[in-house]
């Protein structure tokens, strides 16, 4: 099965894993970390690579929660709510970003692939709850006034 | 050595190197439960029917505990009762309970044990949302919302035919058995062998059901109807109306057939003899050229789609030889060209992949098949029964003329091994009864998934491979390409045990196979004609109607690539 897509980047995270089937994961994952989420075109190229199959590879994207098949935009916004965030009001900034950003719970990603956001159980930095986290870069206690700024500063950036 | 014994229900029941308790208890006369445990399969642990409990009152999966001496077990329990009939419960909660309907209605292994634990009702509303059913392919239907997840499938297709075109995806509740990205499985690497549907305990994966549009054909007046019986359907009907395992049923087939309204019968072991006579043809000649070896079967389509897709390489090595239905199906289509009726080619086939190949473009002439419609032997004891046919009662019959003559040779071509036996008989120079025989003793029969055997041929070694699973065919093409193993002549089937436990036969239970085969080869032992050269209507039909037509009416070039 031959694809379109360029095959030459997937060949060195290969190479790197030694074209080992058992290493499918840190495979996904360094996909993952090139692209931001995992393309359906490269399925057919890991399959034929590794002797795994199609079927089997999409069970292991499917089953970690982590794993995207979907782009995801350029700043990838997670929003906790754990117990002490969500206490503190993590869901009236999770609110604020889905309306400034036109998404929902279904939509996570803006069309113009720069804005994702998501909600994760807990970042572990409850003293600065409510927190969100921008990439791997933490802001806490967060209002969603504060939000609107954010946005309005990433926005700018590019 | 002393013998081991473990106790189970305060009988106590030997150990003799079973895997699991499962199979001591079940040796023990007990029928524990099970929907994820098959011996063939790697064991899974799932589905928690087959729950056993000790002496302290532990909780065990029989399947996945191997048996160890002195081990005190009860298998009924008003604890494992309990649990039984609740696990039973929350599988009935998000399942499809429109029995009445479902294709496999009477042999779900789901609804047997319904009414076997008793569960009346069903206390869990039912969350899931309803899926649509994934009818793309020609040879098997899917339909998720009666899925209860215990993985055979997935196992089926992965370990034993190494194909993997399905598999779980998501996790905990959301959890399904779907192809990448939900395709539909005709868009997938599927090959159609159906062996997915034949250990489904449910109506998640069922046959493709043809028969609707065949009996609209039936009941057309201006329509001659020609029905084609492959070897493996006539050994595995019987036991579903009450016949021995494994017997012959031949006769019965052909009478119902004719009750049921087709107008000619007629048996695929023709077909076989053809195939048998023009593979041979083709092998010598390959062997003398010493080219495009080993010569692998064409007979099983769906390794052909196997090779199609992982080897398109191979291709060229792949006889060049129509399968034994679709050389029938030809020569028939052939016959009555100047019949004044449409002429309609039915084949009754043990087999689902035989419904994909009869579409495939190779064996369409103007866009017409020469095989108009493939029934599995599922289907047609399904007619049988709606006709109303008492077929344990029925009369036998004998297949209609010019076709009326069979051999031995062409009828084992239902078995694993059976193609090859009957290349060796035409190709060995000693003609005898005797040789025959030995014929039978060189590895080539029995129900191993791979046998090997040689023979002398003008002095040269033939070097012979029989292999069934598709699994162990890429195996034995691996260790060829490595150079470990080298052979002229490979018979592949993708059915473990050959086309008798195809997917379109009734579910072979533990000694089915055998008796199967004792069956097959028992009619080539009750055939007064051995070898396909001898049979006159092979003979007749080389000298009339296949003269210079048997590259056009028997052989075909595959034209897809992989």
């Amino acid at each position: 099965m031959q694809t379109k897509f360029d095959c030459k980047e997937i060949d060195a995270i290969l190479q790197s894993h030694g074209y080992e089937s058992n290493q499918i994961i840190p495979i996904l994952q360094d996909t993952q970390a090139k692209y931001r989420y995992l393309p359906k075109e490269i399925f057919p190229y890991l399959s034929a690579n590794l002797g795994i199959s199609t079927a089997k590879i999409y069970s292991i994207a499917t089953f970690y929660e982590n794993f995207s098949l979907e782009p995801k935009g350029k700043y990838v916004i997670k929003i906790c709510d754990g117990t002490a965030c969500h206490v503190r009001k993590s869901i009236p900034i999770l609110e604020k970003l889905h309306k400034e950003l036109k998404l929902s719970e279904s939509k996570v990603t803006t069309d113009d692939l720069l804005f994702t956001v998501e909600t994760v159980s807990c970042v572990g930095a409850c003293g600065l709850a409510p927190v969100l986290t921008v990439n791997d870069k933490v802001y806490g206690a967060m209002t969603p006034e504060k939000v609107e700024e954010l946005l309005a500063k990433l926005k700018e950036e590019n | 050595m002393n013998t081991e014994f473990m106790i189970v229900d305060n009988m106590p029941i030997e150990i003799s190197g079973e895997k699991n308790v499962l199979d001591v208890i079940r040796k023990a006369g007990i029928d524990l439960p099970t929907f994820c445990y098959h011996s063939e399969l790697s064991v899974y642990g799932a589905c928690r029917m087959c729950v056993v409990e000790d002496k302290r009152g532990a909780i065990h999966a029989a399947c996945s505990t191997p048996p160890k001496a002195g081990m005190e077990l009860r298998t009924n329990t008003p604890r494992l009762r309990k649990y039984r009939k609740m696990i039973l419960e929350l599988f009935l909660a998000n399942h499809c309970r429109d029995c009445t309907t479902c294709e496999k209605n009477g042999k779900c292994k789901l609804q047997e044990l319904a009414q076997r634990f008793g569960i009346k009702q069903v206390r869990f509303n039912n969350t899931s949302t309803d899926s649509e059913m994934d009818s793309s392919s020609l040879c098997i239907t899917r339909d998720k919302n009666k899925c209860i997840l215990c993985g055979d499938c997935v196992r089926m297709c992965e370990e034993v035919q190494n194909v993997g075109a399905i598999d779980f995806a998501f996790r905990g509740s959301k959890m399904r058995v779907t192809t990448a990205f939900d395709e539909p499985i005709a868009n997938t690497n599927c090959v159609g062998c159906g062996q997915c549907a034949a250990v489904c305990p449910t109506g998640a994966i069922v046959v493709k059901n043809d028969t609707v549009n065949l009996w609209k054909e039936l009941s057309t007046e201006d329509t001659k109807v020609l029905v084609q019986i492959a070897p493996a359907v006539r050994v595995g009907i019987g036991q579903e109306f009450g016949l021995p395992e494994g017997k012959n049923a031949m006769g019965r087939i052909v009478a119902a057939l004719r009750r049921i309204g087709f107008d000619e019968v007629f048996d695929t072991t023709v077909g076989a003899d053809l195939t048998v006579l023009e593979e041979t043809g083709e092998f010598m000649g390959r062997l003398q050229k010493g080219e495009k070896l080993p010569l692998f079967t064409s007979c099983c389509p769906a390794w052909v789609k196997y090779a199609e897709f992982n080897y398109p390489q191979l291709m060229e090595n792949i006889s060049t030889c129509r399968s034994p239905m679709q050389m029938f199906g030809s020569v028939l289509k052939e016959h009555y060209s100047h019949s004044h009726k449409k002429v309609v080619v039915v084949a009754v086939m043990p087999c689902t992949a035989k419904k994909a190949e009869a579409s495939r473009d190779e064996f369409k002439e103007n866009g017409i098949p020469y095989v108009d419609y493939v029934i599995s032997t599922q289907e047609l004891i399904q007619m049988i029964r709606e006709a109303g046919i008492v077929f344990s009662e029925i009369e036998p019959e004998a297949v209609d003329m010019p076709f009326g003559t069979t051999s031995g040779a062409g009828v084992i071509f239902g078995v694993t091994g059976g193609v090859t036996e009957a290349v060796v008989r035409r190709i060995s120079d000693d003609k005898s009864i005797s040789a025959l025989r030995a014929i039978a003793f060189t590895g080539i029969r029995g129900m191993d998934g791979v046998k090997e055997a040689s023979l002398d041929f003008n002095g040269r070694e033939v070097k012979i491979a029989i292999v069934s699973g598709l699994k162990n065919a890429d195996n034995l093409i691996k260790q060829i390409q490595s150079g470990e193993k080298s052979y002229d002549f490979i018979e592949v089937m993708a059915c473990p045990g050959g086309c008798i436990c195809g997917a379109g036969q009734p579910v072979a239970h533990g000694d089915s196979k055998k008796s199967r085969s004792a069956g097959l080869y028992e009619a080539d032992r009750m055939s007064n004609i051995k070898r396909s050269e001898e049979n006159p209507v092979i003979m007749a039909l080389y000298g009339g109607l296949l003269k210079g037509k048997t590259h056009k009416l028997l052989h075909v070039k595959y034209h897809r690539k992989g």
